[in-house]
């Protein structure tokens, strides 16, 4: 008996080291992907502001292309970008305005550009929500059924959603005005309502035609994602046990089937975003895609900046939240070591 | 159970079955966009910007095969001369990309010190910004035109070709032949590019292909919006927002076509590429 008291004696110490160190990594695991964040936004905002440099010639004529260059007017522009000053300082003053709200004054609406997007905002958050609904729900939907379904099921599935992944959605766009609006006339083929079920009812298209790459991808993600899962032991063992084929496939191959289907969604919202200029012009919808567009058209620099940057933004923060969910679902990325 | 043995066929046989049928059918469609669009000057069999005002919006057959536009414009010599366009510029990113992307995977893959680390960063970076947005940014700066995006996006499209060749790289690195050049005193330079590289060219052919279909999207749909292409120069994208009007009057035809062909080329594009990657990994497992 004393001899393995002696024994054990060191042994507590062991497993408090270990519980400390599971304590802190997963801090370690969450600092590590807020500075890469923050180091990632830093640069982009870096390429962001130094691109305007690339152009060769006046900076001062190049924000007022297209505009009158009367000497007060290159005077006014000179001071509101506080062009005579060194490049870094000009940076500093950029980055620093961004952080405090301030995000310059759009040359197109004489108005602060923080205002032109926030009155913008709503609309293209609701088209990306609502197009995010669509993805989830027909791009789930249209996986879970072909997984299920060998055969010819499958195969019509997966021949549909290669078509409808390669199409572009600017051309859905077109075909679904061509035959929801004109020629069933169901939906509305131009504006954005007047908000509740008409505001749904007018960005159904929109949202359809943004989100029709994104549902085939999704559905082929969650597709194969799920036919790995059908073929593992436990998901056999859950059978043999007698479970039911619903239960099965939402507790034991859905909820594996997760990781991938999340992975891809950081590229989802940038691809929303961006896709929504397009979709936005041809629907008439007056979002953050539609300002971008005609802030290239009029030439307002200021603004176009602002939105690439918000863009930009938005996609490297929900990767961050994706790297920092994934492990709370499969808890074999456990924080800090990611091997499976 | 039957056992399958995989032996090689002879001769040109070996390349019949390299293919599935539906991949001998997209390189079909493929090749008869392309040879249409090259030799656009020669067959097509009217001039591509001609308004007829007395022959609007006619219906296919009859002189005009495809039917005209809203002003009276052969929809097919169109659709002929806008693929020198649409085509064109998805081929100068992919090669562009293709190679710039080849070189910095190479040195990143081969480098085991800070360059590696460094490129790497940035190819991180370069993935933040999407294609698409990055060509607006660089439209916003140079102008309208194919100019900007086509910049843009090869530079845009470098990332996905040097990630994928510098996790090869990292893997070729440890393997025997590399080791017993090395040992045999090559120089670092001619194993790289002689012995590594060709190594390489499979796979990412296989992800430059499906770079291709994208990059015609994507430059499709900033014509359309019309920072791209700019009239009257033909071009699939233009061609559908300058059918918008008809379309809302009922005139499916003029956007219908240039629609169909972005769709066949992307969908042929597609599933070539993802032939060959699975040609690929199926060879490697």
């Amino acid at each position: 008996m004393t001899a393995t008291d002696h024994v054990q004696a060191p042994a507590p110490a062991a497993p408090t080291r270990k519980r400390a160190r599971d304590r802190v990594r997963p801090v370690l695991f969450i600092a590590k992907k807020v500075l890469s964040l923050v180091a990632t936004l830093f640069v982009a905002s870096l390429a962001v502001f130094f691109s305007r440099f690339l152009v060769p010639g006046d900076p001062a004529r190049f924000l007022l292309r297209g505009r009158s260059p009367k000497p007060e007017a290159l005077e006014e522009i000179t001071r509101q970008f506080g062009l005579d000053k060194p490049a870094w300082e000009q940076y500093l003053n950029w980055l620093g305005g961004i952080l405090h709200g301030d995000w310059g004054r759009s040359l197109t609406y004489r108005q602060d550009v923080s205002d032109v997007l926030l009155g913008r905002l709503p609309t293209t958050l609701q088209l990306v929500a609502l197009a995010a609904v669509f993805i989830t729900v027909l791009g789930l939907f249209a996986g879970i059924v072909a997984s299920l379904n060998k055969g010819f099921g499958d195969r019509f599935i997966l021949i549909t959603l290669t078509a409808a992944g390669a199409v572009p959605p600017f051309v859905a766009a077109i075909a679904l005005v061509a035959l929801f609006s004109v020629g069933l006339g169901w939906f509305p083929s131009f504006g954005s309502g007047d908000g509740g079920w008409d505001r749904i009812w007018h960005l159904t298209l929109p949202a359809l035609a943004l989100g029709i790459t994104y549902i085939a991808m999704v559905a082929r993600v969650t597709r194969s994602s799920m036919n790995e899962q059908l073929l593992r032991e436990h998901v056999e063992v859950a059978t043999s046990r007698g479970l039911t084929r619903g239960s099965v496939v939402a507790r034991h191959v859905l909820r594996n089937a997760m990781g991938p289907i999340l992975t891809v969604s950081g590229v989802l919202v940038a691809g929303l975003l961006v896709s929504s200029a397009i979709i936005e012009r041809t629907f008439g919808l007056s979002g953050i895609g539609q300002l971008l567009v005609q802030s290239i058209d009029r030439l307002d620099f200021g603004v176009v900046q602002a939105i690439v940057m918000v863009v930009v933004a938005a996609f490297v923060l929900v990767n961050t939240v994706v790297d920092l969910v994934q492990p709370l679902i499969d808890p074999r990325i456990a924080a800090g070591t990611e091997s499976r | 159970m039957t056992l399958a043995i995989h032996l090689p066929q002879a001769g040109l046989r070996r390349y019949g079955s390299l293919l599935s049928p539906m991949a001998w059918g997209a390189l079909a469609v493929a090749a008869v966009v392309v040879l249409l669009s090259l030799f656009a000057p020669v067959l097509a069999p009217y001039d591509p910007d001609y308004v007829d005002l007395n022959n609007v919006l006619a219906g296919p057959g009859g002189q005009h095969l495809l039917g005209t536009d809203a002003l009276g414009r052969d929809l097919l010599s169109r659709l002929m001369h806008g693929g020198r366009t649409s085509l064109l510029g998805p081929t100068i990113v992919v090669i562009g990309s293709t190679v710039l992307g080849l070189l910095l995977g190479l040195v990143a893959g081969w480098s085991e010190g800070w360059l590696g680390k460094v490129l790497g960063r940035l190819f991180d970076l370069l993935f933040a910004f999407p294609a698409l947005l990055m060509a607006m940014l660089a439209i916003a700066l140079f102008g309208k035109g194919l100019f900007a995006p086509i910049l843009a996006m090869t530079i845009a499209y470098v990332p996905y070709v040097a990630r994928l060749a510098q996790s090869l790289v990292v893997a070729e690195r440890s393997r025997p032949y590399v080791q017993a050049y090395r040992v045999l005193g090559f120089r670092t330079p001619w194993v790289v590019l002689g012995r590594v590289l060709p190594n390489l060219i499979p796979t990412v052919g296989a992800q430059s292909t499906l770079n291709f279909g994208y990059v015609l999207a994507d430059l499709a749909a900033l014509s359309f919006i019309g920072l791209g292409v700019q009239p009257p120069t033909s071009d699939w994208g233009a061609m559908i927002e300058e059918s918008r009007g008809a379309l809302l009057g009922g005139h499916i035809l003029p956007a219908f076509w240039p629609a169909l062909v972005v769709v066949l080329v992307v969908v042929a594009v597609n599933v070539i590429g993802e032939e060959l990657s699975d040609r690929i990994g199926g060879k490697l497992s």
